[in-house]
């Protein structure tokens, strides 16, 4: 074997020895990021308080729609234990690199269905595509009200019967309000947060995917009873805990 | 006016300090807009005026301050008096625009704005400024807010040439009307009695009428057929008047213009042409599925 020979055949293991380290990388990134987790319950302490029913009465389609199951205010949903439902949670410390800065491609939606706003809260990421929707048969308006500052800027479009979904996208992080002032008993709360998140469901419960091991502070915010943040770790295939209980006023 | 900018500051900190990133409120201070003042974005271009924002100080001290304040904030001390409330120019939030929701108007909209005044408000018509005064007002105004040092205004809606009156277009106008249910705010016969009208809200949370049709008052955003096409398209952004951009077909805003022009009180010829049409006010009720 002569001396060139032998030298190319050095750069030529070189060369696959790094791929194959790289490759190792690339593939435990992927892997860590689908593989960690963090789960818990949202629970309201204290008796819930009393949610008002709806007087619909300035719409006759929505009375109809709710002659058997009367509709009542949704700022606070507590489930059978004591679960607080439309909790949105999220990271909001110890996120970097790619998980940070993705945006998810699925699109939440929001419907406009008996005069309700269905979820009541919707949460997002930042420039996250979601859909507002109606299966109504009367017209709606939306109109979000971004705090002046944030960066996000407010609308008002209306959604008649039959209405093709609105799809849109907020640039900020912030909880927005949002209103229709033809039925001035919808309002309901548009979520914007940095990074993986998630929303409690009818029992408290929720789970915030994607997330590569590391420490965290979780957030959890809710329309009447503010935030709470807690640390959370997260190890390689063992997903992190963090329960949060609000004190009901 | 001080106190004010201190006030402000310290929000700020507070907002800062206690991590409300979430639900932060930015405030706009006297430092920011002083500096803004000095960039391209605070001039404005109308036809072949160019406005100077410098040139307008002294005019908007006398005569706009009262109301619209120092900062522009809306907070003048005669504000407090005034229902609607005076514009805040901080948030660049305007009712008369030519370009779509959610986006800020063109240097013309505000220009034509401070010339016409806003009718059923306490804004004016400033027709008294020279062109090149009102020029130089758009021009401050547009340095009150940091939207315009980031944004550009929004695309202008088209409008297609007015068609020919018919009494088909002044009926299928009045089924627009009764399919977008414009009558839930504005009344079956354009009274401002929908059964919506009595709990409308501004922005600020404040009560705000519909228009009345039946009372024939000025449209607040001009008052020829033109300008009643775009404010359906535009929506009235700060009040409850929504955009119907993604709703109404040109064709279809065209004919229900011709419809609300036989609500008003006064003689027109869409009025003439629908007279043996004998249209019967909509029934509220006999609309929906």
């Amino acid at each position: 074997m002569n001396r060139n020979h032998k030298r190319t055949l050095v750069a030529v293991a070189a060369a696959l020895g790094l791929a194959s380290v790289a490759g190792l990388i690339a593939g435990n990134r992927v892997s860590a990021a689908g593989s960690g987790s963090i789960t818990g319950t949202v629970k309201l302490s204290g008796s819930p308080p009393h949610m008002k029913g709806i007087d619909m009465s300035k719409d006759p389609y929505c009375v109809k729609q709710h002659e058997n199951n009367p509709a009542k205010m949704e700022n606070v949903v507590v489930g059978a234990d004591g679960g607080l439902q439309n909790v949105v949670l999220y990271i909001s410390e110890g996120l970097s690199g790619p998980e940070a800065s993705a945006t998810p491609s699925e699109e939440p939606v929001v419907d406009q269905h008996n005069c309700m706003y269905v979820p009541h809260v919707v949460a997002m990421d930042v420039n996250q595509k979601y859909k507002v929707t109606t299966t109504d048969q009367t017209t709606h308006n939306i109109h979000p009200l971004p705090a002046p500052g944030t960066g996000n800027i407010g609308w008002n479009k209306s959604q008649p019967a039959g209405a093709p979904p609105i799809e849109t996208t907020w640039k900020a992080p912030e909880a927005i309000s949002v209103k229709c002032n033809i039925h001035p008993w919808m309002h309901g709360w548009h979520v914007v947060v940095k990074g993986p998140y998630a929303i409690s469901d009818a029992s408290g419960t929720y789970t915030i995917k994607n997330l590569p091991p590391g420490s965290y502070t979780v957030t959890a915010w809710h329309e009447e009873y503010g935030t709470q943040t807690q640390k959370v770790t997260v190890a390689a295939g063992q997903p992190g805990k963090a329960d949060f209980t609000f004190k009901a006023k | 006016m001080r106190r004010k900018s201190f006030d402000c500051r310290r929000l700020a900190a507070a907002a800062a300090v206690g991590g409300m990133s979430l639900l932060g409120r930015a405030q706009v201070t006297e430092y920011q807009q002083h500096q803004w003042l000095n960039t391209p974005a605070a001039s404005s271009h109308i036809g072949n005026l160019t406005g100077r924002p410098k040139a307008a100080a002294m005019v908007y001290r006398r005569y706009c301050v009262v109301c619209h304040g120092e900062l522009g904030d809306g907070n003048g001390e005669s504000a407090q008096w005034v229902d609607p409330k005076p514009r805040d120019f901080t948030l660049a939030i305007f009712k008369c625009r030519s370009t779509p929701t959610g986006t800020l108007p063109t240097d013309e909209d505000i220009y034509d704005t401070i010339a016409r005044g806003l009718d059923r408000s306490n804004m004016p018509p400033w027709n008294t400024f020279t062109r090149q005064e009102r020029a130089d007002l758009v021009a401050w105004i547009k340095h009150f807010s940091p939207r315009w040092q980031t944004e550009k205004p929004g695309q202008r809606i088209e409008i297609p040439p007015e068609p020919e009156i018919t009494p088909e277009r002044i009926k299928a106008g009045q089924d627009v009307y009764a399919r977008v249910q414009c009558w839930k705010c504005h009344g079956a016969e354009g009274r401002a009695n929908g059964p919506s009208a009595s709990t409308l809200q501004d922005d600020l949370g404040r009560p705000i009428l519909p228009y009345n049709f039946a009372e024939g008052g000025r449209f607040k955003c001009g008052t020829t057929d033109r300008d009643l096409y775009r404010i359906f398209m535009t929506g009235m952004d700060g009040t409850p008047m929504p955009s119907f951009a993604d709703n109404i077909k040109p064709e279809e805003a065209w004919n229900l213009v011709f419809y609300l022009r036989t609500l008003q009180p006064f003689p027109s010829k869409q009025k003439e042409i629908a007279k043996p049409l004998g249209l019967k006010p909509i029934n509220p009720n006999a609309t929906g599925p």
